[in-house]
């Protein structure tokens, strides 16, 4: 009966995974449109979208790369907004970790926002589920949002050649990254860290690119966790 | 955009790297020793921490108008903030701030 299980927990992953299309396509073809703008090819696009798939930092990387930054900023300004799926990465070791190697490394490449997430609500609500059923899961849920990344930016790419400058598409990118920062600032600690980066990123901007940025990121998430901590306490 | 090609590919490939190192690292190394709490709590931090340091230089010197302050830009991050403030959703937010970008551009000429 594994089988029956294992596919069925598949095919709850994928249901559950096709309503985060619609959160998932907006970005995707966002992508697309503000890499042509910027100038990348569709072949570059395309490779941001398949070897990084990481929403924010493919953003993050243009934003830069638009400001001809040096090539050692533009990767660790990026691999820093990527920073906190080590933390999804350390999560799912208690659900993954007895499975074989190979297959790791595939949920690994999957592990994304979204698919993380989904996969530590179900496994909290079904602690009775097996590793394979866990990994079923993690792979129905990936399979309408990977497609989804990949095809969105490209009809991106193709729509956004014959957009004319008065929509002020130079402008999509800062919205992108307001967009996805306000709805995350659920906590005063949260709030802190974002002002703080804010303030100190401004206080540094005479700062060579990059550097001042990275500093702004420290002090903003010791800022972020001292407030937690200090919230903890007094709770 | 000044790289070659060549730059661009390479930023490209290390980055992909990179972040699949950084998804791999605890499934690979399977030794399932728990990382400190302190580390842990650091690390939610940084997306919050990294992004709004970023955009906001974006928004008080967009690049468009040549680094000057712009009314319809401003506006329209403002919209997208309160709106993702107000919903809880990104899809929202951003749809506020493009009807706000647009209504003042149209508004100022």
């Amino acid at each position: 009966m594994a089988g029956s299980t294992t596919k069925s927990a598949y095919w709850r992953g994928l249901r559950n995974g096709i309503p985060f299309i619609i959160v998932l396509a907006p970005f995707a073809l966002l992508f697309g449109v503000v890499a042509t703008e910027a100038g990348l090819t569709l072949a570059q696009t395309m490779g941001f979208n398949v070897l990084v798939i990481a929403g924010s930092a493919q953003f993050a990387a243009v934003a830069l790369m638009q400001d001809n930054a040096p090539l050692f900023a533009v990767l660790t300004t990026a691999l820093a907004v990527n920073l906190r799926m080590a933390m999804y990465s350390a999560a799912l070791v208690p659900h993954f970790g007895a499975a074989p190697l190979w297959q790791r490394a595939i949920a690994a490449y999957m592990n994304v926002d979204q698919t993380y997430a989904m996969a530590i609500i179900e496994y909290d609500r079904r602690p009775q589920m097996g590793t394979a059923e866990k990994l079923a899961y993690f792979f129905g849920v990936s399979t309408p949002l990977i497609p989804t990344w990949y095809g969105l930016a490209l009809v991106g790419v193709l729509i956004g050649e014959s957009i004319p400058p008065a929509f002020a598409l130079d402008f999509a990118l800062p919205i992108a990254f307001i967009s996805m920062i306000a709805p995350s600032l659920k906590t005063l600690a949260h709030l802190a860290a974002a002002l703080t980066s804010v303030v100190v990123a401004l206080l540094l901007t005479g700062l060579p690119w990059g550097t001042g940025l990275l500093i702004a990121a420290v002090c903003a998430m010791t800022a972020g966790v001292t407030v937690e901590t200090l919230n903890e306490r007094r709770a | 955009m000044t790289y070659s090609a060549v730059e661009i590919w390479a930023i490209i490939a290390m980055l992909g790297l990179g972040t699949y190192l950084i998804r791999f690292s605890f499934l690979g190394l399977i030794g399932n020793r728990p990382m400190p709490p302190i580390v842990l709590k650091l690390l939610r931090y940084t997306p919050v921490a990294v992004l709004p340091g970023m955009v906001a230089p974006l928004v008080l010197w967009p690049a468009a108008t040549g680094g000057e302050p712009d009314l319809a830009r401003g506006v329209a991050a403002l919209a997208a903030f309160a709106v993702g403030l107000a919903t809880r959703s990104t899809i929202w937010a951003m749809a506020g701030g493009a009807v706000a970008l647009y209504t003042m551009l149209f508004a100022l000429g």
